[in-house]
């Protein structure tokens, strides 16, 4: 047989390709599990408690229960992911033993390390990483992140910050693509990443895939961001702190896939009942705030 | 360009070939990448109406439990089984193999399936993703070179039915097969970008 290799970058970033298109459900229990994959979720975030309680609760979050997320990868046959602390290697390797198909380096839970994220390429399990401009996402891509997800603010149920991101993100990727070599060497450094990764990302693109995070509630929210240019969504607080979490779960799933079609954006927008409270990300506190972590 | 070579004029090129990717959910924009370096023009199919302008289909990777309750919500489940039996070829790769097979084991009770390909798909055959691999194989069939592929989260192909061609197989393993216009892979091409079972695919329904 032909020489293998295991836990390469074009697998690790493979697999988020595979997961395009897609919404990812953020899941507390077997039987929310059993809901988003029910309802066409591609992937789950097994955690204890979603963002929207994480907040309410306060205190220090960690990673969840491996027992917990255990039972959710028995529970279900799609990819699951779970959250570590920024920086909390061994949180990471943990989960890597567990055998989790991805690890969320997240800014939900409380950071672990204010200087150093993880050193992602270090690992075999890939890892997706929050950011908020081209800079973060540039930064987590040198540290080994296989896929990004922009992090709007996670459990407010509010999609201005995600929108914020997401538009900050192809603005600077676009104006990259004309820029001088001496304005990409300035710009490396500002990012503070390697030239080279500055070329090639000005050349080709993002290297990995792009998701939205934060904020999302509705169908046309998921839209709104699959036409503002993500690959794919996450939704956390926004499916299981709704009134009909079924019905809404399939609904997004729909949208997401047909983002440009509000034909059917309408149709199943209608009788969803209430969506989550939200909240007004503009009147919230800095410290509140978890987009700022980990930049 | 190859295929101008194989037709009768430029403009049968230009009316007749266009190739569709389901693009529900998965990594169909790199199959759109691999068919337009090849000079095919490529178009997304995301509902019936798309469908009636391809020539022929690929189904991408990506969750088939995903891809199985879109295509039914989206009506194209029954509209792609009226273009196999017309003829259609399609091609489904990793996720798109599961979703084209008769039998599926490892996934949901109620998972939906087109059921064209008489086969059995065994979903995450070699387990999680850090099982995945990336590897190099030869089928003279396909090309004279090895071709680089990678197997993410894939299934294994068992128990194929008479009219079912065996391609490639890796150790004991079934990875490609094709039935009559049908073609199965259970790893990605695309992913490293090889283009060599594109090109086969545009062929198979010229024949």
């Amino acid at each position: 047989m032909a020489e293998q290799r295991k836990n390469t970058f074009a697998l690790k970033s493979g697999l988020a390709r595979m997961l395009k298109g897609g919404v990812i459900m953020d899941v507390v229990t077997v039987e929310h599990a059993k809901i988003a994959e029910d309802a066409g979720a591609v992937a789950v975030m097994a955690l204890e408690r979603v963002p929207a309680d994480i907040r309410a609760k306060g205190g220090v979050a960690r990673m969840s229960d491996p027992k917990l997320i255990k039972q959710i990868m028995k529970a279900v046959t799609i990819p699951v992911m779970a959250k570590v602390r920024i920086g909390h290697f061994v949180e990471a390797q943990v989960l890597e033993s567990l055998g989790v198909d991805y690890i969320d380096e997240s800014e939900v839970l409380t950071p672990a390390d204010e200087q150093y994220h993880i050193d992602k390429s270090s690992f075999h399990v890939p890892f997706v990483c929050g950011c908020r401009n081209l800079g973060e996402a540039l930064r987590r891509i040198d540290e080994g992140a296989a896929m990004l997800r922009t992090k709007g603010e996670a459990g407010t149920g509010n999609v201005v910050e995600a929108v914020r991101q997401a538009r900050a993100v192809y603005a600077e990727l676009g104006a990259l693509k004309t820029m001088s070599a001496a304005a990409l060497a300035k710009k490396a450094k500002e990012y503070r990443v390697p030239l080279e990764l500055v070329k090639k990302v000005a050349r080709e693109g993002l290297p990995v895939v792009n998701f939205s995070a934060g904020g999302i509630a509705t169908p046309a929210d998921a839209a709104l961001m699959m036409q503002l240019g993500v690959e794919g969504v996450f939704v956390g607080s926004g499916i299981f702190k709704s009134q009909n979490p079924k019905k809404r779960a399939k609904a997004i799933v729909e949208a997401t896939t047909h983002f440009d079609n509000p034909d059917i954006i309408a149709k199943v927008s209608e009788g969803l009942g209430e969506p989550m409270h939200g909240i007004d990300v503009a009147s919230m506190p800095a410290h509140e705030r978890l987009a700022g972590r980990g930049i | 360009m190859w295929r101008a070579c194989q037709r009768t004029s430029v403009w049968q090129v230009e009316a007749f070939s266009m190739t569709g990717v389901l693009a529900l959910q998965g990594d169909f924009a790199e199959h759109v990448r691999v068919l337009e370096a090849l000079g095919e023009k490529a178009t997304l199919v995301r509902l019936p109406a798309d469908l009636a302008k391809v020539e022929r289909l690929i189904i991408p990777g990506g969750e088939s439990t995903t891809i199985g309750k879109l295509l039914e919500q989206s009506g194209l489940l029954t509209a792609i089984k009226k273009r196999a039996k017309a003829g259609m070829p399609i091609w489904g790769t990793c996720a798109g193999a599961i979703v084209l097979a008769k039998h599926i084991e490892g996934g949901r009770a109620d998972q939906k399936s087109l059921g064209l390909l008489d086969i059995t798909a065994r979903r995450n055959a070699y387990g999680r993703q850090q099982e995945s691999f990336e590897t190099s194989i030869m089928i003279p069939t396909i090309s004279k070179k090895k071709i680089a592929v990678a197997f993410i989260r894939a299934p294994i192909l068992t128990r194929p039915g008479k009219a079912v061609k065996v391609l490639a197989t890796r150790g004991k393993e079934i990875i490609a097969v094709q039935q009559g216009d049908l073609l199965a892979t259970t790893f990605h091409p695309e992913i490293p970008g090889s283009k060599q079972f594109h090109y086969y695919f545009l062929n198979m329904g010229s024949h």
